[in-house]
């Protein structure tokens, strides 16, 4: 806890805390896009995943909690360091150019906040199902037969475009988002090298891209009508 | 060629500036930047107003001492610095904005001349290896491989100058101490101080007001000096392993 | 009160000399130390290494720079490399031989006493610049690499990459550094020192003016230690930094200390050449390069055709024709004035055809572009940069230029001037190369001074002055501090035409033309009429505009050429008085019928000293004669 609290006070302890916590996010991601993808699998597989997810309270919860401490770390040490970074210039250039800033680098604030306001939807969308009554039993109003029953729901929610679209535009931007983090976590860890920096922005950027086809498959094959 | 400039003009620390058009006439392009300022200066006496004032010392490229960001990149278009900028690099009537560097650390102290020594306190927080003089072993007492000499030397080669916090949109000097902490930590001789000399250097660098490094690296595109941004890297990992030997 | 020259060389045979003076001399115990106040004006490699040292051993220091940080100083910028007899290269090098080269590279007008103790100390400054994190070149084994400079025929020269100087100087700051924080050492930056202050003759303090506010301000301590560098820039266009220059040496000469041989000023031969009219300063290339690079022109006069069409039997490399046995190492006075004199035949290459090549195509050949590049990498950038050339591909082309003043303000063995209290440093001082510096040995002076010689020297002047240090209050800080504002006064009121800068433009031509590469009686006398019309002129029409208390490069400057248009007349004068040629001081009158330079031992070999006299008042020359016990005078001969 004291290491935590000097890493917390400092700068680049901060950059450490935010890398961290990146990376674990990063692994749901990953986690949760594998869980995901059983939708190609059939409603049998996907359902039957969710129903081991529920099944054992106590570790969904810790993982939960650990995630959403995480979240909330990443979050508050970035808007701190934005905060000190706006003070370290207090008075910006009248002409400004940047020489090798990427964009994903330049959008990372805006990037990370739409994916948050997306987070916020999606989870109300589909882990609370406040959204839309249809995601209820039928018992109560719905149209799902049972709890677990993902894959229906996951169909009806992507057959709205709307949803679709804002889905879609936000895995774009958690791709970016991830391009431009995945290889700052290997300067951050200090764990790159003249021949390194070389290809892991690269393999970072790859992987962001992949993230973002695996995400995107699933409402696209929904509008397309490949999964209903 | 003549061009017209837009020169930032300050008369303190605490005066309004603004940015003021000059036109620079009749300048040779074999002219390097700064002696087109200097003509610019002689023409402002000419008629009676006060020259630009701006940092210069050795114009050869070494001492860090020019500054200033020119249509907003520190050092402008040139490979290393302001000095070493030459006229060639740019064309007939065209516009070129001139301004101080800019970070909350270095205060502006009139027009195009700011105030870098922040960066001596945060290499007097740390940046040095305590060794007194008359108690050195001979110095091929301790054998240091080519690659790691090498390795040290790219860092040291930093002059200082500041381009790196003026480039960076954070006010960074991430880079500035990141060379140092890698020059010294490359080197048998620094390795007693290696712990201490990165947790001071970085709370110094704290207490300045710099900003924080989210990978720009326009640090690294703008630096004189060509040090890497993996010094970054190397400072950010020993700062955590420091923080953490520190605490158990 | 007349001026008293006495060297204070200890007694004993050479090798002994600095061993005994160093036992003999007064120590100050650490209690009493932190009793002493020392202010250090100038951190560059020697102020700044004095400094730290004297920090570090417990008096309480002040130092000064007029940069905005002690690191910017202009001994970053040389280039090549340090020497110190380390014999690593096991090619017979030795202590001995390095104070022989240094004696005959300084045309056998320096002090036996002095270099050889340089030599000396020479091989402790590498141990401890290694300890503080040098970043020395290496051999793949870890051991530190050596090259071979002008001058010498052993490889003694230690170097990082091209950037010695920055990486000594970087060094000797962070030593410094750990001073600041320890509390040892105050340092303020953008201030110039504006003079020094006498109390009953002895030098217990300065005025200083901060150059961002024009705060004037004394100071008071118990001895003042200047290391304020050359005088080169009295040239305007030299190898200097814009802003080095002779104040600090030439207040404290007016104060009473004697300026010693000002005439010998070093033309370092590989410098980029002239382009213009609104060039601002020259560009040194390191010497280094002539250990791999080829000098010549063509052989024939006007030759106009570009480098790679002129075939090997057209081409002249002169210094190897010249001098076979140093070739293209010949020192830098010859190699200067060979350049010089195959321009003035006409055979000269580039704008003007003020430039000779230096070719590495012979050396790309052997080693390859790689190796070359290693070495070299960064100077061929910086030529790159400046003239748009690519000199992997077609030779350099290079001149001389003023790089180095071996003179400087007369110094004691103990680096004491002949006023009590006040030391010289490094290059400020006179004491070591003679009529000639050779490569690679500024640095090693400078931080001899520094580290090595000035922690022990200084105790015999502070250990009787215990307790006497004045304040500020005394008249003489009142009086001195008037002094300096009534002269701020005097440049503000004047509001004339004519920029500063033109008029040191001016000054330097006119020293260029007349007191440069070669000299003679004719040219020494029309630079001394011309030179107090130039001030006179300077002190009725510079446009010094604005006001002192605030941030005003028009002021500085006006301080700073004030100055030399003063003391650009004591060269002039020292330079008329030498009746002979030796090292950096080439007299026309003087030479042998092949052109080499022509000494008078019988008549010269002595220190010129000058007293300064007052306004418009001839200054006085005095003399310290050379004793040579050890080496015997012969004619430098480099063929």
């Amino acid at each position: 806890m004291n290491l935590l609290l000097k890493f917390w006070r400092s700068s680049i302890g901060k950059k450490w805390l935010v890398a961290t916590t990146g990376l674990a996010l990063l692994g749901f991601v990953i986690a949760h896009l594998a869980g995901n993808l059983q939708m190609f699998a059939g409603a049998e597989k996907i359902n039957a995943y969710a129903e081991f997810l529920h099944a054992n309270q106590k570790p969904l919860w810790v993982a939960r909690i650990g995630l959403i401490a995480c979240f909330v770390t990443h979050i508050v040490a970035t808007l701190t360091l934005v905060r000190l970074n706006k003070a370290a210039r207090p008075h910006s250039y009248a002409l400004t150019k940047s020489v090798q800033a990427k964009i994903s680098t330049k959008t990372m604030a805006f990037s990370g906040l739409t994916v948050l306001s997306f987070v916020v939807f999606h989870l109300l969308h589909y882990t609370l199902r406040v959204t839309d009554p249809r995601f209820k039993l039928t018992s109560e109003g719905g149209l799902l037969t049972s709890t677990h029953d993902v894959y229906q729901m996951v169909i009806m929610g992507f057959q709205n475009p709307l949803i679709s679209g804002f889905y879609v535009l936000s895995i774009g931007l958690l791709s970016l988002h991830l391009s431009h983090g995945i290889s700052s976590v290997f300067q951050t860890f200090g764990l790159e090298s003249k021949r390194s920096a070389k290809w892991v922005p690269a393999a970072g950027r790859l992987l962001s891209a992949a993230i973002l086809v695996g995400y995107a498959s699933i409402p696209l094959a929904v509008l397309l009508g490949v999964l209903k | 060629m003549n061009l017209k400039l837009k020169v930032w003009r300050q008369k303190n620390s605490t005066a309004q500036g603004r940015l003021v058009d000059y036109e620079a006439r009749n300048i040779p392009e074999d002219c390097s930047f700064l002696e087109m300022l200097d003509l610019v200066n002689e023409d402002l006496l000419a008629r009676g107003e006060e020259p630009i004032a701006f940092d210069h010392d050795c114009r050869e490229g070494i001492c860090g001492m020019c500054s200033l960001t020119i249509n907003g990149v520190p050092h402008g278009p040139s490979e290393t610095t302001t000095c070493q900028l030459y006229m060639r690099k740019f064309k007939d009537g065209q516009t070129i904005y001139i301004e101080p560097f800019r970070a909350h650390a270095f205060p502006l102290l009139r027009d195009l001349t700011v105030n870098r020594s922040a960066f001596d306190r945060i290499q007097q927080a740390g940046g040095f290896i305590s060794a007194h003089v008359g108690a050195a072993p001979d110095g091929n007492a301790i054998l240091v491989p080519k690659t790691e000499a090498d390795h040290a030397m790219e860092a040291a080669a930093c002059i200082g100058c500041g381009a790196c916090a003026a480039a960076c949109p954070n006010a960074s000097a991430m880079l500035f101490v990141g060379a140092k902490v890698t020059h010294l930590g490359s080197l048998p001789q620094g390795q007693p101080e290696r712990e201490r000399r990165v947790l001071s250097m970085v709370q110094q660098m704290d207490k300045e007001g710099f900003g924080n490094c989210s990978n720009y690296l326009e640090c690294e595109a703008v630096c004189p000096a060509e040090i890497p941004a993996t010094v970054i890297g190397q400072l950010n990992r020993d700062y955590a392993s420091a923080l953490i030997k520190d605490s158990v | 009160m007349s001026l008293s020259l006495d060297s204070k060389i200890p007694a004993g045979p050479l090798e002994k000399k600095w061993e005994r003076h160093k036992f003999e001399s007064k120590l100050i115990n650490p209690a009493n130390r932190r009793k002493f106040e020392v202010i250090v004006v100038g951190t560059g490699l020697a102020g700044a290494s004095a400094a730290a040292t004297l920090g570090e051993l417990g008096y309480k220091v002040t130092a000064f720079c007029f940069q905005d940080s002690p690191r910017r100083a202009h001994s970053i910028a040389a280039q090549g490399g340090i020497n110190a007899a380390k014999n690593y290269q096991n090619d017979g090098d030795s202590v001995h031989r390095l104070f022989y080269d240094t004696i005959k590279g300084g045309d056998f007008r320096a002090r036996e006493a002095n270099v050889h103790r340089l030599a000396e100390v020479s091989v402790s400054i590498i141990d401890h610049c290694v300890a503080l994190g040098v970043p020395f070149a290496r051999e793949y084994g870890g051991l530190l690499d050596n090259r071979s400079f002008g001058g010498a025929q052993v490889s003694r020269t230690f170097y990082a990459r091209g950037q010695t100087g920055q990486q000594l100087l970087l060094g000797a700051y962070s030593a410094l550094n750990r001073q600041i924080a320890a509390g040892s050492v105050t340092m303020h930056s953008r201030t110039e020192m504006m003079d020094v202050v006498l109390v009953d003759g002895h030098a217990k303090g300065i005025v200083t003016r901060n150059l961002t506010t024009g705060e004037i301000k004394t100071w008071a301590a118990d001895c003042v230690i200047m290391a304020t560098g050359g005088y080169g820039n009295v040239f305007y266009l030299s190898t200097n930094a814009k802003g080095s220059n002779v104040t600090a040496t030439y207040r404290a000469h007016r104060r009473g200390a004697a300026f010693a041989n000002p005439c010998y000023t070093q033309i370092h031969p590989t410098c980029i050449p002239v382009a213009g009219d609104h060039q601002s300063k020259l560009t040194l290339m390191s010497e280094s390069l002539r250990n791999d690079g080829r000098v010549w022109v063509p052989k024939n006069k006007g030759d106009a055709r570009p480098s790679h069409q002129i075939p090997d039997a057209e081409r002249d490399y002169f210094l190897e024709r010249k001098y076979p046995s140093f070739g293209n190492l010949a020192p830098r006075d010859i190699s200067s004035r060979s350049a010089k004199e195959v321009c003035d035949e006409g055979r000269g290459v580039g704008p003007g055809g003020l430039g000779v090549y230096l070719d590495f195509a012979d050396s790309i050949k052997r080693l390859g572009e790689d190796k070359i590049r290693e070495r070299y990498g960064n100077l061929f950038e910086m030529y790159h940069q400046i003239t748009g050339e690519n000199a992997y591909q077609m030779p350099m082309r290079i001149f001389p230029a003023v790089h180095y003043t071996m003179g400087g303000l007369w110094v004691d063995y103990n680096l004491m001037s002949n006023i009590p209290g006040l030391f010289v440093l490094g290059e400020a001082n006179f004491s070591d190369h003679g009529a000639n510096r050779l490569g690679a040995s500024a640095l090693m002076q400078g931080l001899a001074d520094g580290y090595f010689v000035i922690p022990y020297t200084i105790g015999n002047y502070l250990a009787p002055e215990v307790g006497k240090r004045p304040t500020t209050d005394h008249p003489a800080f009142k009086q001195t501090e008037a002094e300096v504002r009534a002269q701020i006064q005097r440049f503000l009121s004047i509001k004339g035409k004519r920029s500063v800068e033109s008029f040191h433009r001016e000054l330097g031509l006119l020293m260029w033309d007349h007191c440069g590469m070669a000299r003679s009686e004719k040219s020494l006398t029309r630079a001394l009429n011309r030179i107090p019309a130039l001030r006179q002129e300077f002190w009725e029409n510079a446009n010094v505009p604005g006001e002192n208390e605030s941030l005003n490069v028009s002021l500085e400057k006006a301080g700073r050429v004030a100055d030399f248009l003063e003391f650009g007349e004591l060269m002039c004068f020292d330079a008329l008085k030498r009746n002979e040629s030796c090292g950096g001081h080439f007299r026309e009158e003087y030479q042998t019928p092949d052109g080499e330079a022509l000494r008078n031992d019988d008549s010269y070999a002595h220190v010129a000293a000058w007293e300064y006299k007052g306004e418009g008042n001839a200054p006085v020359r005095h003399i310290e004669p050379l004793i040579y016990e050890n080496v015997k005078l012969a004619t430098r001969s480099y063929k």
